[in-house]
């Protein structure tokens, strides 16, 4: 009835464990070692860093073990919406800024108005 | 459940009710990420902001870091595998395997404070840019967390040394686990974005 013997396994603590080990050693020796150029390394350990996040929630939080409806995973994703409105955004907001208030464009924008009255 | 049928239903209710009680922990947990969500973002706005002081390149030592990773790693693995042994109803191995996560968690957290004690002594705490600012409260926040995480851990150390694996505590210590693991979560990206990718801009 219950899945006790599947949830009693340390085989998926395990698996998460030497995945996640792998994640992170391929990450520091990559940059230690400087495998690749900049762009490539920035895109490289961030595919590893997001491998391990679905490694971790998979077999270490038990994501997807639910029965029933899914209220986990919804509240899960709707996390995932928050922080990348978040991040997304702030970054997104903040860079501009600075790029719209150097005082160069901040007097053109001064002179337009007074144009404007 | 192969015992009287009688037996059955407070089972089945009792199994409805640590549902209910995993679920509403797991809501604090995503909430939890939104907190460490909105200190990423300001880290990730403030990190150039070295106000002619020292980036995180000429501060950090991934080697230091990758120590305290691996602790935190090997912490939340054997935390995993406690929780399977407080569920087999083994006391004796339930307490020296949650005495490992402890001890690393231990292990990290003064390898942390060790860390935030010398940039502090060298003149760069917190006050000194933005980018520290950010750096201090980022991570702070994530050793605050680890440091509740650890006298949580001592407290049912103790509980299940006086009374034992009770249906409550093996549900208090399943509790635990998710919170530690979920730690280790956010320690990913710290590990990631602030020293990783502090490394080589």
């Amino acid at each position: 009835m219950k899945p006790d013997t599947k949830a009693l396994s340390a085989k998926p603590y395990v698996f998460g464990f030497v995945a996640s080990l792998a994640f992170t050693l391929g990450a520091y020796f990559s940059i230690t070692h400087h495998l690749f150029v900049r762009r490539e390394l920035i895109a490289l350990i961030s595919i590893l860093a997001f491998a391990q996040l679905l490694t971790q929630l998979i077999f270490f939080l038990h994501l997807l073990d639910e029965h029933g409806p899914r209220w986990k995973l919804l509240v899960f994703f709707s996390m995932i919406g928050v922080v990348l409105i978040l991040v997304v955004g702030s970054l997104w907001i903040m860079n501009n800024l600075n790029y719209h208030m150097s005082l160069q464009q901040m007097y053109q924008y001064l002179n337009n108005q007074g144009d404007g009255i | 459940m192969n015992e009287s049928t009688a037996v059955v239903k407070p089972e089945a209710l009792q199994r409805e009710d640590n549902d209910r009680t995993y679920f509403g922990f797991w809501v604090y947990l995503m909430t939890d990420c939104v907190l460490f969500a909105t200190l990423f973002a300001t880290y990730a706005v403030l990190r150039g902001n070295t106000f002619g002081g020292p980036s995180g390149k000429d501060l950090f030592s991934l080697q230091y870091v990758l120590a305290e990773t691996l602790a935190l790693l090997t912490s939340s693995f054997t935390c995993g595998l406690a929780v399977l042994a407080a569920r087999r109803g083994d006391k004796r191995l339930t307490l020296i395997f949650f005495a490992i996560p402890f001890l690393l968690g231990i292990t990290f957290l003064s390898l942390e404070l060790s860390e935030f004690a010398r940039l502090a002594h060298e003149g760069n705490s917190w006050r000194r840019s933005g980018f520290l600012s950010a750096f201090f409260t980022l991570v702070g926040t994530h050793g605050a967390h680890i440091t509740a995480g650890l006298i949580w851990m001592a407290t049912m150390m103790a509980q299940v040394l006086r009374r034992g694996l009770t249906q409550s505590n093996v549900r208090k210590l399943t509790l635990l686990s998710l919170f530690w693991h979920f730690l280790d979560v956010i320690w990913i990206f710290i590990f990631t974005v602030v020293y990783l990718l502090g490394a080589i801009s």
